[in-house]
């Protein structure tokens, strides 16, 4: 039934074979006959189409209807949300019956916010806008037209188109790629597309071409497994009036559809890493976006349904459905005749990098080209993994040129600066390593989950760094605070210890002139001293007196100027203030009274007044002994010593004579004071002799 | 309903470790024969004897460890080094030296790194050097090849256990020298002296009756795991180029200081075993080919070098040694270019 590509006619290089090739790669067996034997059928209406509102890559969609609105088919129902987005259009009329969480079909079975549409079977749907000139149009003009129709990556991602046919300004496109290599075993989507709908496939090649300023090559990349779709691709090609395509074969080995293998496989050259093709001048699109586009402009139709392959031996019938996007993959199945008995698992996508399903009610979108519903013996669990003998298979397969032993190595040590060594994000998840692991080992898992883990460090590291300039510039701020503070404290310190020393020097050089006054040096005690004396004034303290009486005198009068006045009911509440007033007015002039007697009496300072001020000029020369050197301290300790030993005697001797009641404490102090005045002698002879033989 | 939660793939190619390790032992198939043929029962017997001691000491450990036993005993890792060392050790060798080998791979070597996949050195070099060194005579008495026997008569089965097990002293009859120590012994004479007078190399065919064969049939069953995708041709391609390169530039035309004729290194002693049944050894080898490929060249010297210059005539399971010391850091340095890179880094290059 096939033809070999060898047997092609190589006519006008209609057909080329592509001269690169790419490092590694598997053969997986192909399982994609099953669902060719028949052409693409069609599935009902079901009762409810769910459509999740971030189907694609980038910000979710912005819901446009409202619960119990009627909708057409082709009708906008959310709006995409910025450049990164896609709209969403219904694919059939009905109403909205809920905008709800419902489980999405991804591989975390994580819910996500739906529009739910209840059928009405009718299948109307809006007027579409053909448009037969758009190769006249604008390219910006025919771009805004496809992402008005919502139309996103078919392969698998679900990139928005629009983006991808807008590339950054600087990169001058010379080649298109149309991807319809499909080398993942039993999907056949793309190959039915080709092959059942190939003019429109040149179509829209034709059509992306003219929106990217018609580069110098246009290539169709095909995997030779699908001569049919070879064949009918190159008819189409030859009754078009396009010359500068091309389509290129290549042998059938998987991941040659992968991005980065086509253009390695066509044009021989490498997508630097972490670069786009776009900066190696390349576009590529696969080929059933390719045709959404094109009927999105010329038929005006926005993407509503797809092509999507349903295969695997749990169905009764095997073959590749147009569907209307949003089905609940339940339905569909059941349209085939799933046998949910003989299956296990379903895999949304193809056996290499599809993930599998938790739940049967979640739709069919944008990126499902494939569901297989494999039997249990189909696609059996694999053995439990074994230890890791390096035997290099999965080097030798790797499309990249990785190392998955090593990196299998890292990511278990959870090593994460040498698995970024081993160029762990260079991995595009193909499965190829696992798929030849001999010891069955899930190496895309353990890849998948470091490349996760490294992600959300970096995220933690991000945000750890700004906090920690927050925190050390919080720290110097606090320490700059705490830095001006000890410097003031210093300063006034230093100011403190010159004044003590001052006053020290004063008192050593005048110690009689100095005998009773307080010490200068603090400014508090100043001040306290200077508000006590003020208050011990005398004539202050009776002029204070004499204002209270006066004042208390006049509101006297004031007052009872307001009783006559008053009304007899006001008259209590005044009467009760004026002998308030009354009370205050003896208190204050009976205190007059006795100040004024008692200052004749109360004249001299008592012998506890003396003792304070003895206190303070102690306390005031330890202070400044602080500030001196040993040898100095102890002079000066000698000199006050003497002073006080001096005193002591005077006082001892008036005591003696005045026959004091104190005279008991007076000649202890002044024993007390002769024994520290020897203590320091000896304790200075000592500091000076060390100081001779330089020991202090 | 249960659906299965799994990660891509979910289709596996059916090959596993277990087939690969039984591959390996199928292709011992010729080598065997060879030895069996040329030196007797000796080789079968310590092959029966490592195998029965490497899988009784690997169940007692893996039983120590709490880990499945029979689980792990299916890999058929064991059972590989019980072949090969069964195969390096001198036929009629005693049987506590084999067991002593058996034991010291798998305890020592193997299972207290961590088992399968975790050695990095290969056990069954391991326990051969701790052999040589503990007992160099019963390791260095070999017998003369059938054909050089005077009466072409080789040991019989009961002669073979009754040595084996009783230590009886039959087989010193039979004894003879391996082509490498004779021609290590013999340092005065020319090349072409020594192979002209010795009956080891002057009844040979290429270069030394017996080894020859025995290598060839080892180079026989390796090519056939090279035909199986077992391993890469980069480590044993380049050990042999390197040994015969370093043959070539010590060759000093012949003279009595020579260090052999290019096809003796390549022929004789353990050359094609360890080239294509223990240098290929995945563990314990580097990972990239262009790191097995040095990997390689680095044995092919170190065996040069020792047979040559050092106290041993053979030097295969010191040399691997060495290397498998050398693997993890020629690992570092010889990744391969990724796709989309410019150049080949290394793995201990910092960010930025």
């Amino acid at each position: 039934m096939k033809t070999s590509v060898k047997t092609l006619r190589l006519e006008n290089n209609i057909i080329a074979k592509a001269s690169g090739e790419f490092h590694g790669g598997i053969y997986p067996p192909e399982n994609k006959q099953q669902s060719m034997t028949l052409p693409v059928g069609s599935l009902p209406i079901p009762d409810e189409l769910i459509f999740p509102l971030n189907q694609h890559m980038g910000a979710p969609a912005e819901p446009i209807v409202s619960v119990g609105d009627n909708v057409l088919g082709g009708q906008k129902i959310a709006e995409a949300v910025g450049m990164f987005s896609a709209t969403i259009h219904a694919s059939s009329s009905g109403t909205v019956s809920a905008i709800e969480e419902r489980i999405l079909p991804h591989p975390s079975g994580m819910s996500g916010l739906c529009i739910v549409i209840q059928t009405d079977g009718k299948h109307q749907h809006i007027d579409f806008q053909t448009c037969d000139d758009y190769l006249e149009q604008e390219p910006t003009e025919l771009i805004e037209k496809i992402r008005e129709a919502g139309v996103t990556g078919l392969g698998g991602a679900g990139f928005p188109t629009a983006v991808k046919l807008k590339p950054p300004a600087n990169d001058i496109i010379n080649t298109l790629i149309l991807n319809g290599t499909e080398c993942e075993p039993y999907i056949t989507a793309d190959h039915s597309l080709m092959l059942y709908h190939a003019e429109e496939v040149i179509a829209s090649a034709k059509l992306l071409s003219h929106i990217l300023g018609n580069p110098e090559h246009v290539l169709i990349g095909v995997e030779d497994n699908k001569s049919d779709a070879i064949q009918a691709l190159a008819s189409a090609l030859k009754n078009s009036a396009m010359n500068n395509i091309q389509i290129m074969t290549f042998p059938t080995k998987y991941p040659s559809g992968g991005e980065k293998q086509l253009i390695q496989l066509l044009t021989g050259k490498e997508v630097p890493s972490g670069a786009i093709p776009a900066s190696l001048g390349i576009v590529m699109q696969n080929v059933g976006t390719a045709v959404a586009a094109y009927r999105a402009v010329a038929l005006g139709q926005p993407l509503t349904s797809r092509i999507t392959t349903l295969v695997g031996e749990a169905l009764t019938t095997q073959r590749n459905y147009q569907v209307l996007l949003g089905t609940p993959i339940e339905f569909a199945l059941q349209q085939a005749g799933f046998d949910a008995s003989n299956n296990e698992r379903l895999i949304m996508g193809g056996p290499m990098m599809g993930f599998t399903l938790k739940e049967l009610t979640t739709p069919i979108i944008k990126s499902t080209n494939c569901i297989i519903a494999p039997s249990k013996k189909e696609l059996p669990s694999p053995p439990p993994a074994q230890e890791c003998i390096r035997c290099g298979l999965c080097s030798e397969v790797c499309p990249v040129s990785l190392l998955p032993q090593q990196l299998y190595w890292y990511a278990k040590a959870e090593d994460y600066e040498r698995a970024q060594n081993y160029n762990l994000f260079d991995c595009i998840e193909c499965g190829a390593c696992s798929y030849v692991c001999s010891s069955n080992i899930p190496l895309v898992q353990y890849y998948r989950a470091t490349k996760g883990s490294i992600r959300q460090q970096e995220q933690e590291k991000i945000k750890s760094d700004h906090a920690r300039q927050r925190f050390e510039f919080r720290q110097r701020r606090f320490a700059k605070a705490e830095a001006e503070k000890i410097a003031k404290r210093e300063a006034r310190k230093k100011a403190a210890a010159k004044a003590k020393q001052l006053q020290a020097e004063k008192l050593a050089r005048n110690p009689e002139a100095n005998k009773d006054s307080t010490p200068k040096c603090d400014p508090v005690t100043e001040a306290i001293a200077r508000v006590k004396a003020k208050e011990n004034d005398p004539a202050a303290q009776q002029a204070r007196l004499e204002r209270s009486i006066n004042s208390a005198k006049n509101r006297m009068t004031k007052l009872q100027e307001k009783l006559a006045n008053a009304e007899h009911d006001k008259k209590n509440p005044i009467s009760a203030q004026i002998k308030q007033v009354e009370v205050r007015l003896q208190n204050a002039e009976k205190q007059l009274a006795e100040f004024t007697s008692s200052e004749v009496v109360d004249d001299k300072p008592t012998i506890q007044d003396a003792a304070s001020s003895a206190i303070e000029k102690a306390k005031a020369n330890t202070a400044a002994l602080a500030n001196m050197s040993e040898k100095e301290k102890l002079e000066k300790q000698l000199t006050s010593l003497k002073q006080r030993l001096k005193k002591a005697h005077q006082r001892l001797a008036d005591a003696e004579q005045e026959n004091n009641e104190h005279l008991d404490a007076f000649k202890n102090s002044v024993t007390k004071l002769e024994q520290k005045l020897k203590d320091t002698q000896t304790q200075l002879s000592a500091s000076t002799k060390a100081d001779k033989y330089g020991l202090n | 309903m249960g659906l299965i939660n799994a990660s891509s793939p979910h289709t596996h190619h059916q090959r596993n470790t277990a087939d690969m390790m039984q591959l390996v032992i199928i292709a011992t198939t010729p080598g065997f024969v060879a030895l069996s043929y040329l030196f007797g029962w000796g080789t079968l017997i310590n092959v029966i004897i490592a195998a029965i001691a490497t899988l009784a000491s690997e169940a007692f450990v893996l039983k120590l460890r709490n880990r499945r036993v029979a689980f792990y005993l299916k890999d058929n890792s064991a059972l590989v080094t019980a072949v090969l060392l069964g195969l390096a050790l001198p036929p009629y060798a005693p049987w506590w030296i084999v067991v002593i080998g058996a034991a010291t791979a798998i305890i020592l070597a193997k299972q207290l790194y961590g088992g399968m996949g975790l050695n990095p050195f290969n056990p069954a070099m391991i326990a051969y050097v701790v052999l040589l060194i503990s007992f160099p005579i019963e390791m260095t008495r070999w017998i003369s090849p059938v054909n050089l026997n005077t009466d072409g008569q080789l040991p019989s089965l009961i002669e073979t256990l009754s040595a084996v097990f009783n230590h009886s002293s039959i087989i010193d009859a039979y004894t003879g020298a391996t082509p490498l120590d004779v021609f290590k012994n013999h340092s005065g004479l020319l090349v072409e002296q020594i192979h002209h007078q010795e009956p080891l190399f002057n009844h040979s065919v290429f270069v030394s009756v017996g080894w020859e064969w025995i290598n060839l049939a080892f180079l026989a069953g390796g090519l056939f795991l090279l035909q199986q995708r077992i391993f890469t041709w980069h480590a044993p391609v380049s050990m042999l180029v390197a040994l015969t390169l370093m043959s070539i530039l010590f060759y000093d035309s012949g003279s009595s200081t020579s260090g052999g004729t290019p096809l003796m290194h390549l022929l004789s002693g353990g050359t094609m075993l360890g080239a294509f049944f223990i240098v290929t050894d995945p563990v314990s080898s580097a990972v990239s080919n262009k790191g097995r490929i040095i990997y390689g060249a680095g044995i092919g010297i170190l065996i040069y070098i020792i047979r040559v210059w050092g106290n041993y005539p053979d030097a295969v399971a010191f040399a691997v040694l060495l290397m498998n010391f050398a693997a993890p850091f020629i690992d570092y340095y010889t990744l391969p270019r990724t796709y989309g890179h410019t150049k080949a880094e290394s793995a201990t290059r910092r960010k930025d």
